[in-house]
């Protein structure tokens, strides 16, 4: 197993590479002056557009323009933004809040989610199935930011204050995870439905076992492997994914980092943080991978 | 004696009877909704709101803006005299005020930002207000072959400004390239503002923690969250402030911080998102804690002069007495702002109402008369603007009454970015009509016919040029006396209705709203709140 997690390691360089280097095509190598539109009304002063054009070395070909990003990055540097602010400063400040926001978001789908899916799944076409299932429904067709408007402003809520406590943040994580929750209930119900009639099951039940300990031990645990890949794959979209949820409650985040940063063309900014989401999704991924070998013992790595 | 006694006795004993020693009750804190800055913090490198706001309460310059009327009154500056016409002036500071580490703030520390500024290497944004200081052609060069060309600028001769020198610690003087009545007012401006020695030492350092002499210090700035500045208790200004801390919460999303000024959670926002301006909900919202302020922003739309039709004045008064102002101003923009009439912003020293005349109001048939009578039209009748700003409504309706009018197809014509659209403003690269807004440095009227009209001017996007025109502006520049000047810039503008150069729309209004803590609120004429008269709960 650790000849495997450390060859999965290894295999996420190239794929790190591969996407910076592709994401810097796509961010710098848009139509226009980065710093036409800075200066209000006016034209730029001159001066000003060399002495930017300089120091961020947006006269040298795209591909050496990377390589001199991937040079500092190597050395920890993740360099400035326009207003000279260093990009790791941004980076150290934002990410944590995100990651809170992400992490209270998958726990509440995972709360709410499997046991609702519980629920329904022990007891189908029961009338709290049907009420779980059109409330499912609604989750998913609903878009985020309906949903995040309607709970703010018909709640009077305030937004999250710059520290993002974990208080503060329980709501706008249960917004952000309410799309996701509806999945992880269905998938969960299906699994379960399906699963009952397993050879394992009809054994468990045989064996004079306890219908908790059927379900809790048996039934759930071997019914859990897609919603953990689910939750584990949703960790990384949740944190980048979460521009609307942190604008609505103005959490200072990745997300509406990331957004201002495209609108002003922080190219560096861009960059760095779909590298560190790359980064998430690659370590979350193999987490998973090795949690399966724990919900089923049959998955082995060599 | 006895009785002074007692008095004193039963002060001190009222005093201490109740709460002990409550601190002065203006001792507060409170919130803006605020933006990151797009560059340093360094005056002569802000042109934005954003991070002017900051300077403004970091720094204080020579003078300063009233925040009532705009009037300049001296603030570190003694002050500004000229014996000779206004060639050569001599700035005298008052003496005993302090930069926030400690430092005396010195003559040298204007001559030092001020060459700092000029010297086109260090790239400021704000350079070129130093043009007419003498020797400015020697530390700023220009790019021979413009911005697409190969060749780059070429390094300048020296990075001192001949005109600046420094006589004492408390004086100094500025010998400017020609006469100008002017420059007392302009060096309110912030770019105009002294630097410490410390900046130099580390100036991309000093950017993201400056030390200023101004009424407020730095006291911390996490980067995209929050900045925090507290009162500058050794200020020697007269604006000292009254509360203790202002606080500016980066929002990214202008309706969240309109809700958070509405339930309390911060304290104030300049400019309400317009979806709140329908049905004045902003005014339901606040009540009086809400104002509707003109501020000095205007709207123009700017005529390509160099193509055929459009360099007909007739056709450009026809064009803009075709224009309904006051109808889209009503119907898009809820009332919020003025119609123009004339080429200056009303809060403006030396605006004039009404200076335009019959050709700035709407009027369907002399419109189509002059339209009709014209030999040459022009070929595409069409209004040009960026897209990624609320101005499509605007414009469509303007050139549907353009259209209706003149009975002439007019459209929109809409460009992604603004960046875009400005590239081909400047480039001279449009084919008809494009939407321009111009903003107040300085409050005077030359800073609205200097700089927009004249010719070669740097925001003249119509590349429009009339001789005349010009004479008179540099007969107003040169004349000493500041009365007289600005009698002579009032002519010039007279001379435009006319020529018609660009079309004069609309002045802006800016609606501000704020929460039950703050109890003094003073907007200024360029629509920022007066830091330093905010008072709180």
């Amino acid at each position: 197993m650790g000849r495997y997690a450390l060859r999965r390691l290894l295999q996420a360089i190239p794929v790190f590479i591969g996407t910076t280097f592709l994401i810097w095509f796509l961010v710098w190598g848009l139509p226009g002056d980065p710093f036409a539109g800075r200066c209000g009304e006016k034209k730029c002063p001159e001066a000003y557009v060399a002495y930017m054009t300089e120091k961020f070395n947006l006269d040298e070909p795209l591909f050496v323009q990377y390589l001199i990003y991937l040079k500092n990055l190597v050395t920890g540097n993740f360099g400035q933004t326009f207003n000279g602010t260093e990009i790791g400063e941004l980076l150290t400040q934002a990410f944590p809040i995100s990651m809170k926001l992400a992490l209270v978001a998958v726990v509440a789908e995972a709360l709410i989610g499997i046991t609702a899916g519980v629920l329904t799944g022990l007891r189908r076409g029961s009338f709290i199935d049907n009420l779980v299932l059109v409330s499912t429904l609604v989750l998913i067709a609903v878009p985020i930011f309906v949903i995040g408007l309607v709970a703010r402003y018909s709640l009077g809520l305030s937004s999250v204050s710059p520290e993002a406590p974990w208080v503060e943040l329980i709501i706008p994580g249960i917004i952000l995870a309410s799309g996701s929750m509806a999945y992880i209930t269905r998938l969960t119900r299906v699994n379960l439905v399906e699963n009952r009639r397993a050879d394992y099951v009809r054994t468990a039940v045989a064996k004079g076992l306890t219908p908790s300990r059927v379900t809790g031990v048996h039934l759930l645990r071997n019914s859990m492997i897609p919603v953990v890949t689910w939750l584990g794959l949703d960790l990384g979209a949740l944190m980048g994914g979460a521009i609307v949820t942190e604008g609505i409650f103005n959490i200072r985040g990745i997300g509406g980092l990331l957004f201002g940063a495209i609108n002003r063309r922080e190219s560096g900014v861009v960059v760095s943080i779909v590298a560190i989401l790359v980064l998430v999704y690659l370590v979350v991924n193999l987490l998973v991978d090795l949690l399966y070998g724990v919900l089923d013992p049959r998955i082995r790595y060599e | 004696m006895a009785v002074g006694l007692t008095a004193v006795a039963l002060a001190a004993a009222g005093c201490s009877g109740a709460d002990p020693v409550e601190p002065e009750k203006k001792d507060g804190s409170f919130i803006i909704s605020w933006g990151e800055p797009q560059n340093p913090l360094i005056p002569a490198g802000t042109s934005e709101t954003q991070g002017g706001v900051v300077i403004d309460a970091l720094f204080t310059g020579l003078t300063n803006y009233a925040a009532k009327d705009a009037k300049t009154e001296m603030a570190n500056a003694e002050s500004i005299t000229s014996a000779d016409n206004g060639k050569t002036w001599t700035v005298k500071l008052k003496s005993g005020w302090k930069w926030h580490d400690g430092t005396p703030v010195v003559a040298k520390n204007y001559v030092d930002a001020w060459n700092y500024a000029a010297y086109s290497p260090n790239g400021l944004i704000n350079g070129s207000f130093f043009g007419d200081i003498a020797g400015f052609d020697q530390v700023h060069t220009e790019d021979p072959d413009g911005e697409e060309g190969p060749k780059t600028a070429p390094k300048p001769a020296t990075d001192k400004l001949s005109g600046l020198k420094v006589i004492d610690d408390t004086t100094f003087e500025v010998t400017l390239s020609g006469a100008s009545n002017l420059w007392p007012v302009k060096v309110g401006y912030a770019a105009f503002m002294p630097l410490p020695d410390a900046f130099f030492a580390d100036p991309a350092k000093f950017g993201q923690a400056p030390i200023g002499n101004g009424p407020f210090k730095l006291s911390k700035w996490t980067k995209n969250t929050e900045l925090v500045v507290t009162r500058n208790d050794d200020y020697q200004g007269a604006d000292k402030a009254k509360v203790k801390d202002v606080i500016f919460r980066v929002y990214t999303d202008d309706a969240a911080a309109y809700e958070d000024v509405k339930n309390g959670t911060i304290d104030f926002q300049q400019q309400v998102p317009s979806a709140k301006l329908v049905g004045n909900q902003y005014k339901s919202d606040f009540g009086d804690r809400a104002i509707s302020k003109p501020i000095s922003v205007s709207a123009f739309i700017a005529m390509p002069t160099w193509l055929p039709g459009y360099n007909d004045p007739n056709v450009r008064k026809a064009i803009s007495m075709a224009i309904d102002r006051q109808l889209v101003i009503d119907k898009i923009f809820n009332g919020t702002r003025i119609p123009m009439n004339g080429w200056v912003n009303p809060n403006m020293s030396g605006y004039k109402a009404d200076v335009c005349g019959a050709p700035c109001k709407f009027d369907a048939a002399a419109a189509k008369a002059l339209w009709d009578a014209a030999p040459v039209k022009p070929k595409d009748l069409s209004i040009a603007y960026n897209g990624d700003a609320s101005h499509k409504d605007w414009v469509d309706a303007v050139c549907n009454s353009i259209q209706q009018t003149l009975g002439a197809e007019c459209k929109g014509k809409p460009f992604p970015t603004f960046g875009e659209f400005r590239t081909l403003v400047v480039g001279e690269k449009m084919t008809g009509m494009s939407r321009a807004g111009w903003q107040a440095d300085y409050p005077s009227i030359e800073n609205w016919l200097n700089p927009l009209l004249k010719t070669e001017a740097s925001s003249n996007d119509g590349k429009f040029s009339n001789p005349e025109f010009d004479a008179k502006l540099k007969e107003a520049d040169s004349t000493s006396d500041l009365a007289a000047a600005e009698k002579l810039y009032q002519e010039a503008e007279a001379m435009l209705p006319n020529l018609m150069p660009t079309i004069p729309m609309w002045h802006s209004s800016q609606q501000t709203v704020w929460s039950e803590k703050l109890t003094t609120v003073v907007i200024n004429t360029f629509g920022e709140l007066d830091l330093v008269s905010v008072t709180v709960k």
